[in-house]
């Protein structure tokens, strides 16, 4: 049993408790590093476990995907079809692009091994002998490490035939993307690995039904992988004793924005979030009274106040209670000497810019978002299209393909929630000075 | 459908029973519940784009878009909640905000389908203030007139393209609000089924460039017609207004052209009007002088009194005229008739050796597809893309004769009939369930050929290409 | 150079060169596509575009594009649509130095608009312009994803990090007097560690 919440707020990490030992990359990232840091230490008896044990291992881990849903890895794992005779693909989603976030960057150029590690036990899993890793294209150093590292397992039989002497054959590739946030959507994703536009696909077919090349396929993100060998290794019980009920284990934060000391950090999950920005990025600039807002979880979750930053714990459920969500847990920090409107606006350039094009709401209503968002930060938004405003996020909210759309809509409806009368002034004052 | 197949949903609190296999869109329209819909169409494929065709589904958290959702036993399907209508609204809005409401001078307006979508689901106004967005034109040829700026990015062209044509060369560049539609560097399209784009086109964008600002649509009067530029028999629809043809278009067929024709009949009937002969002309002297329609057939029955004539009926006849003529010559005796008038090899009394035998339907399903002497794609464009189909469900496609470009790749086998007992067709015909061949003028141009023609009959009755049950 | 950023255009265009596969190429691009299933060579696609965008001097040529549908049987629209969706494949010349500054909120927040003037000024050329000298082209793009390393840019493959308006000058000046730069965080710090 995972310890209750108050225990656990109170339970700093311990340095012996982080997956990630070198996820800042003072020691040597490659092979001899990372057998020191435990990693390939007996994967070949991980390996011998049956597939299901391991699956069950991880859903009893209470493992949740780390890409933004939250969604229980091994659950994931257990939708795919067993024995089908066909080829099964695990893809790794390392196209990570959401605002705020760079914490797969560190793992993989820093700690590629616990990701190649995980890749081949996920792999395992699921009955999978190929396995790709799509690397955003901006991350060209951070491909150049995975392949080095890569080559390694190959050159040591880590992965491979009979990958690890444990009879499994497992290939790795990587494959890079050339700067498209949609891609990290992962049936886009697929489309992009097969040589297409990233445009999301349609669901129903889920892709553990038809995914890669119309295969069996599992998605996950970096860090859920890569904190897979050692959940197998120090045992689903050791995860679940940091954190809260499923909310448990070990997650890599990342702090951005207005804090005196930007960082990623490897924390325990449900960390208050005040605590994290105060003891790992130097607090707020400006003193925590400066603090505008926070946005908890990469640019797609709405904003939190002052008021419930104050309290807030970090973790999915938490944070959902509060009308957000952990999201890739990359923190953006907002102090108040900045205008918080322009923040916004500034993500949705983003979204307009990352938009697909290829459904309606999504393609023209992040268009219609960003220049009514221009307004907003020019105080020429009255309190009617205000409205409208609000409105067409809502139009645009749950009708499109993908999650593009939501993803696009909830920073402005955060803003509106939280700021409205202060969006109000501005109209006014604007109106007065003229 | 078997009784299995069947299952029991409802729709709007109405329970039905449909087949299984249905999208909940199919489902609704069985139930006559209209869905609105953009990119959605029978004979592409489904993109789910436009977003128009919303539907609530109990328990699911969101909309969904009929065209792409399956049914499942049980499902309670909802197409009239305020939430449906409020999706659809906001669809409709995002549609409208960037195009360019320039109906007035739309050749499509009175058949467009986002100006009747947006009458039924719109909103009456618009609360879009900030600046359109434009497009550059795209050229497409002679044919097909662009605006691109009126797109909403359905997709239908390009699938069609892609799918039917059997041309890939439409494509959407770009991404988000800077997509665009367009051919490759902006070349015509090369398929003889291109003019289809104009009528799947559901808003301006892409419109027939002969028809460009000629009639509205309730000025035409409409008759159901046969294409007769090839022998496939498409159903077509002659819009005209007065005594002038403006346009020719498609009727759905499912036997025949589906929703298709080709870019010859689609496109031929300015040949009505230029260079035509359009009144009897007696020649006097070497030189043609015109005369009246009563002169004429008094000139014409005087001199068939005491003369043997010979009529030739032309490719373009239909059966009922030749019929026509046929009666009329045996006032003269002798059976001088002919409509070979490129002295085509037949075999006489043995209707199978003129006809195709095979119901275009079954086309599709086709295993083996062995091909001489002919070109499809030109003689008849609509057989071509049942062959593409037929291709596309992994048929393997012969060629005997020139070389062609036939929009699919197809065994080349040489030049004349001596290559039917080649190793490989001979593999082949063994593996294939049920092969197909088509014959065309080219080995049988000659009066001669008709024991090139009996020859290729043993080999159909040898390789069971025709057989008894096969022959309608 | 038109108003355009360079990888987001839809407009590609000829350069009236040859382009034809380099000897290391080619070999490369049986590697390449040796990673992907036999029938699926399509997926090799976008590392096509990468080796042909290096090999014709950092941008995608329609002759580059017509070599790639060649090299893998696909149509050419497939080809350019892919060329065209993603912003990373170049549809114009850029400058030898292709700068890329990130715009997006975090870095916005530690004063990415400060960066980008400084590089316009030192670079001379304005945004989505290439200076004269063909050293620079400048553009503004969305989140590079190292958000704790904010300001950041990036010049062709490499990020520089932590940036200030005084360590971005003397980026620019030393790649003016061929000195190399050193990667990464211009604070010293090793990665993204709380420092």
């Amino acid at each position: 049993m995972a310890p209750k919440r108050e225990e656990r707020v109170l339970k700093m990490l311990s340095d012996q408790d982080k997956i990630f030992q070198n996820l800042h990359g003072f020691e040597d990232a490659f092979l001899e590093g990372a057998k020191k840091r435990g990693s390939w230490s007996n994967t070949k008896e991980i390996l011998s476990k049956s597939q299901n044990d391991v699956i069950e291992l991880v859903k009893s881990s209470q493992l949740r995907g780390r890409g933004g849903a939250g969604f229980s890895t091994g659950l994931k794992w257990s939708f795919m079809p067993k024995d089908t005779g066909k080829q099964h693909y695990l893809v790794v989603n390392a196209d990570e692009s959401e605002p705020g976030t760079c914490k797969d960057r560190e793992i993989i150029r820093n700690d590629p091994h616990t990701l190649i590690e995980g890749c081949l036990i996920a792999s395992y899993a699921i009955q999978a002998t190929k396995c790709y890793i799509y690397i955003r294209g901006e991350y060209h150093h951070e491909y150049v490490q995975l392949e080095k590292a890569i080559a390694e397992a190959y050159d040591n039989k880590l992965i491979g035939k009979n990958a690890c002497g444990s009879g499994y054959d497992f290939d790795l590739y990587v494959h890079r993307g050339a700067g498209a946030y949609i891609c990290g959507e992962e049936t886009a994703l697929l489309e992009s690995l097969e040589g297409k536009k990233g445009q999301p696909r349609l669901k129903p077919p889920f892709p553990a039904g038809a995914g890669l090349y119309g295969m069996p396929t599992t998605i996950n993100n970096v860090e859920s992988i890569a904190v897979v060998p050692t959940i197998l290794r120090r045992g689903s019980d050791w995860f679940k004793s940091i954190g809260a009920e499923n909310n448990t284990g070990t997650k890599v934060f990342c702090i951005s924005g207005n804090v005196n000391n930007p960082c990623t950090v490897e924390e325990a999950m449900g960390i208050p979030l005040k605590e994290l920005i105060e003891k790992h990025a130097g607090g707020v600039e400006g003193g925590w009274k400066n603090l505008k807002a926070i946005i908890p979880g990469g640019s797609s979750t709405p904003m939190l106040s002052k008021e419930v930053c104050e309290t807030v714990l970090m973790n999915f459920d938490d944070l959902r209670n509060n009308g957000s969500g952990l999201g890739t847990a990359g923190v953006i920090v907002v102090n108040k000497n900045h205008d918080i409107t322009q923040v916004i606006e500034r993500f949705a350039h983003f979204y307009k810019h990352e938009s697909c094009g290829q459904c309606t709401p999504c393609r023209e209503g992040t268009g219609w978002m960003f220049r009514m968002m221009q307004k907003l930060v020019r105080g020429e938004i009255s309190p009617e299209q205000l409205e409208l405003l609000e409105n067409v996020t809502k139009q645009i909210e749950g009708h499109t393909i993908c999650a593009l759309g939501d993803a696009a809509a909830w920073p402005i409806q955060g803003l509106i929630k939280n700021f409205k009368p202060e969006l109000l002034k501005k109209y006014n004052q604007k109106r007065k000075a003229s | 459908m078997s009784k299995d197949s069947l299952i029991n949903i409802k729709i709007n609190n109405k329970e039905i029973q449909v087949d299984k296999n249905l999208t909940v869109m199919q489902a609704c329209e069985i139930a006559g519940e209209e869905i609105p819909r953009f990119c959605y169409h029978d004979k592409l494929s489904i993109a789910g784009n436009c977003r128009m065709c919303l539907v609530e589904i109990e328990k699911a958290p969101k909309l969904v878009s009929s065209c792409t959702m399956p049914l499942m036993d049980g499902m309670s399907i909802i197409t009239n909640s305020d939430k449906v209508k409020a999706g659809r609204k906001g669809v409709m809005e995002f549609l409208l905000i960037n195009h360019p409401l320039d109906c007035p001078i739309c050749d499509q307006g009175g058949e467009c389908d986002l100006q009747d979508q947006a009458m039924y689901y719109g909103f009456d106004k618009s609360r879009y203030q900030e600046n359109k967005r434009a497009v550059d034109n795209k050229n497409m040829g002679p044919l097909v007139n662009t605006i691109m700026t009126r797109c909403i990015h359905c997709t239908r062209c390009v699938r069609f393209a892609t799918e039917v044509a059997g041309v890939p060369e439409l494509g959407m560049l770009g991404r988000g609000e800077n997509a665009e539609i367009t051919t490759y560097l902006e070349q015509s399209i090369t398929s003889e089924l291109s003019g289809n784009v104009i009528d799947l086109c559901p808003v301006g964008a892409l419109t027939s460039k002969p028809y460009q600002f000629k009639a509205r649509p309730w000025e035409l009067k409409r008759t159901d017609s046969i294409d007769i530029f090839d022998a496939v028999g498409s159903n077509i629809r002659i819009d005209s207004r007065a005594q002038e043809i403006l346009r020719v278009t498609p009727r759905a067929n499912d036997l025949i052209n589906e929703e298709w024709i080709t870019d010859k009949v689609r496109f031929n009937y300015d040949g009505y009007y230029q260079q035509r002969i359009d009144q009897p002309y007696i020649r006097k002297n070497g030189t043609l002088d015109p005369v009246t329609w009563s002169d004429a057939i008094k000139s014409l029955k005087q001199k068939l009194k005491n003369s043997k004539p010979l009529s030739l009926i032309g490719d373009q006849v239909d059966i009922e005229t030749g019929y026509a003529i046929k009666k009329f010559m045996k006032n003269f005796g002798d059976n001088n008739v002919e409509c070979r008038t490129d002295n085509q090899a037949i075999i006489q009394n043995n209707v199978e050796s003129i006809r195709f035998n095979t119901p275009l339907t079954e086309i599709e399903n086709a295993d083996l597809i062995i091909i001489g002497g002919t070109n499809p794609r030109i003689e008849a464009p609509i057989i071509n893309h049942k062959i593409f189909k037929a291709y596309n469900n992994f048929a393997e496609i012969f060629n005997i004769g020139e070389n062609l470009d036939l929009n699919y790749p197809t065994h080349q086998l040489g030049e004349d009939l001596s290559n039917l007992n080649s190793e490989d067709l001979q593999k082949a015909l063994k593996k294939s369930k049920n092969p197909l061949m088509i014959i065309g003028s080219g080995f049988l141009s000659n009066i001669q050929d008709v024991k090139t023609l009996k020859a290729l009959f043993e080999f159909s009755y040898k390789n069971k290409i025709i057989t008894e049950e096969k022959i309608i | 150079m038109s108003g355009n950023h360079p990888g987001l255009s839809n407009n590609f265009i000829r350069s009236g060169e040859k382009f034809e596969w380099s000897k290391e190429n080619l070999k490369e691009i049986k590697k390449i596509i040796s990673k992907y299933p036999k029938e699926r060579k399509q997926s090799a696609v976008m590392p096509l575009l990468y080796l042909a965008q290096e090999q014709n001097k950092n941008w995608v040529s329609i002759e580059c594009i017509e070599a790639i549908a060649d090299t893998l049987q696909m149509p050419k629209i497939r080809v350019t649509e892919v060329a065209s969706f993603y912003s990373m494949y170049n549809s114009q010349p850029v400058g030898k130095n292709l700068i890329q500054v990130c715009r997006t909120s975090p870095c916005w927040l530690r004063g990415s608009d400060k960066i980008t003037d400084t590089i316009c000024k030192e670079a001379k050329c304005g945004i989505n312009e290439t200076s004269e000298d063909n050293l620079f082209t400048v553009v503004e793009v969305e989140c590079l994803g190292a958000c704790s390393n904010g300001p950041m840019i990036q010049i062709n493959n490499d990020f520089y990090e932590d940036l200030d308006q005084e360590s971005t000058k003397q980026i620019i000046e030393n790649i003016k007097n061929n000195i190399p730069n050193k990667i990464g965080s211009q604070k010293g710090r090793k990665s993204s560690e709380n420092a």
